[in-house]
């Protein structure tokens, strides 16, 4: 059984993002980028599935500039055993994303397509849900647990009420929340090892694909500050000023 | 033309999110039509039919529709969608789940956890965690969103006398089966629409010690959270996450304590009303949010604070 794992270039979650000045969007020259961490916790499933002898093969995709091609390095020094880039210079938005990935599907022939839940940058939360639409499988979206047997995944759901445990056939979709797994570090050697994997580029209009956005960023803005307030010496002053100040209690 | 909301429910009542999302819906023009979507749930079509400034309630009720499944609930509302400008859900697990599989059926670019409308095809829309605010604007011909509950006041859940029609659900996709579901059971008010938060993190130490805020919530009335990182580690349960990957909250007052105050925890609590952090970092960056803010130990603080909210 094979396995896609898509994985999207963004800015490190570590770094504190500044609008630009102009309005446009945010600062992302000279700003570390990193995989996606949702995309890590789906790679590491995969690698696992295929630990457990359970999948046999494990590829990522990353769609977008040529620097995603470090990402995908990145994802083949953590254990996938090959790498594809869908290049496109275009801002590409989640149901653009959708369709690439479904036309790598249709070459690959995976049965299982393991994505984050969100990307950290566009806070999204799509593109699984509609790749699975795209596709017409099965979707198991914030997977907590993973179980596969008998061509069906048992998943556990993390929801806002607790835990939902569904049963879907494969193919089927799924998406990473964060309690799946602790993804592992990448070592020195699989670095080196990663460099002569191979690495495949797909052209969006080669796969049949119109990546043109449909939303328009019209401006992009800092939201309202906070003023920090005051530091209280103790309980009792704190309570008198959540009743008489803010009058909150 | 007519705007859909789809809505949340338990099968009694509706969620507090739809009468957010409802109201986000007024800001777009034309009529409004409440789905209730589920399975024996005709007690929250008749609580749908009450709710002010909904002119029709469409109620879908069979087996395939229970315990959202996301491939069946997108379905139906994909079958109907042909008669609307736009199909709104709150942005709950349930929403997020089910609307994106509905727009990509309907060739649409979903626009996620909008804060505001500008216009029928303009809104806002948090991205990077709440550092920047997007303002998009869609040319899709059915625009499918999901709305931020804390970004619109709630519309009120009576005064309204819609019509309640039952509309025919497509067949089971046969993809996806129900197991099973560990639900979380509290007394306490629910933590996305609690006046009072009272959230621990790492600081806590243990799952044990969450107890010590139990008296604190129940002065206050609160709902309980916690920080990606007491989740984590096990103290307390995945749905008391709050943060940028977790639930979003804007209560009347949010109380973070033993937690340090990184941007994807802010992210789900910063446009709480008044915020309290307790902290023995008088560095940590919760206090530059803070409204008031006690440096100490948690541990001796906690109960002195449940001392003086006796008194
Ligand atoms: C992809 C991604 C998504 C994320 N999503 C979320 C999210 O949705 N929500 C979220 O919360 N985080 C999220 N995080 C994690 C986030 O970056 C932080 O790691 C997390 O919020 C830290 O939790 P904390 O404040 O409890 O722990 P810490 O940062 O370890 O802080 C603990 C605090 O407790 C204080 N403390 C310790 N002992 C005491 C004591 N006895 N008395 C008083 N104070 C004490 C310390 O001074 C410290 O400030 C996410 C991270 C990533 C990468
Ligand atoms: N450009 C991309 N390339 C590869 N995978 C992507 C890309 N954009 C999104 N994804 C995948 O889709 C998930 C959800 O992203 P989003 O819907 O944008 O929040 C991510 O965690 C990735 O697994």
């Amino acid at each position: 059984m094979k396995v896609l794992v898509p994985v999207k270039r963004v800015v490190d979650y570590n770094v504190k993002v500044r609008v630009k000045a102009d309005g446009t969007g945010v600062e992302t020259a000279n700003v570390k980028m990193s995989m996606n961490p949702f995309d890590e916790i789906a790679l590491e499933e995969a690698i696992r599935l295929r630990e457990a002898g359970v999948a046999t093969e494990v590829v990522a995709v990353s769609c977008g500039v040529p620097a995603c091609q470090e990402t995908l390095r990145t994802a083949l020094a953590i254990g996938a055993d090959r790498a594809i880039l869908v290049a496109s210079d275009a801002e590409l938005q989640p149901l653009a994303v959708a369709k690439l990935l479904k036309a790598v599907c249709a070459k690959e022939n995976p049965q299982l397509v393991i994505l984050g839940k969100q990307a950290i940058d566009d806070d999204a939360n799509q593109t699984g849900q509609m790749l699975a639409a795209l596709l017409g499988w099965a979707q198991a979206t914030f997977a907590s647990k993973v179980q596969v047997a008998e061509g069906r995944a048992q998943v556990t759901r993390e929801v806002d009420g607790g835990l939902d445990t569904i049963s879907v056939k494969l193919p089927a979709v799924i998406t990473t929340d964060l309690r799946l797994n602790e993804p592992r570090y990448v070592t020195l050697p699989n670095i080196m090892k990663a460099k002569k994997k191979p690495l495949e580029t797909l052209q969006p209009d080669a796969l049949g694909v119109d990546v043109a956005p449909r939303l328009k960023t019209l401006k992009v803005t800092e939201p309202p500050k906070r003023q920090a307030g005051v530091k209280v010496p103790d309980a009792r002053t704190l309570v008198e000023k959540l009743r008489n100040e803010a009058k909150v209690i | 033309m007519a705007v859909l909301v789809f809505a949340e429910h338990d099968n009694r009542s509706l969620k507090k999110a739809t009468l957010s999302t409802i109201a986000a819906a007024q800001k777009l023009g034309g009529e409004i039509h409440l789905l209730v979507a589920g399975h024996g749930c005709a007690e929250a079509a008749k609580a749908a039919a009450q709710v002010a400034g909904v002119a029709k309630v469409l109620h879908a009720d069979a087996p395939q529709l229970d315990d959202e499944i996301a491939e069946n609930v997108a379905a139906l509302i994909v079958s109907i969608a042909p008669g609307y400008t736009h199909l709104l859900a709150p942005a709950t697990s349930n929403g997020k789940n089910v609307m994106p599989r509905a727009a990509a059926l309907l060739d649409s670019q979903q626009i996620s956890e909008i804060i505001a409308v500008e216009a029928p095809d303009t809104f806002v829309r948090p991205i990077y965690a709440g550092n920047a605010l997007a303002t998009v604007k869609s040319a899709d011909a059915i625009k499918v969103i999901t709305v931020r509950a804390t970004g619109f006041d709630a519309v009120a859940a009576t005064g309204g006398a819609a019509p309640v029609e039952s509309l025919a659900a497509p067949a089971d996709a046969g993809l996806s089966r129900f197991v099973g579901r560990e639900v979380a059971k509290s007394e306490r008010p629910e933590l996305t629409s609690a006046r009072v938060v009272v959230s621990g993190g790492r600081g806590m130490g243990s799952g044990e010690n969450f107890r010590l805020l139990e008296p604190l919530a129940d002065k206050l009335n609160a709902a309980m959270g916690a920080s990606r990182a007491a989740v984590d580690a096990g103290f307390v349960p995945n749905d008391w996450q709050v943060g940028q990957t977790g639930k979003i909250v804007a209560p009347e007052l949010y109380v973070a304590i033993g937690i340090s105050g990184a941007i994807q925890h802010l992210a789900g609590m910063k446009d709480s009303r008044v915020i309290v952090a307790i902290n023995k970092d008088e560095e940590a960056p919760i206090f530059q949010v803070a409204d008031y803010g006690i440096v100490g130990d948690l541990f001796k603080v906690v109960p002195e604070l449940v001392e003086e909210l006796k008194k």
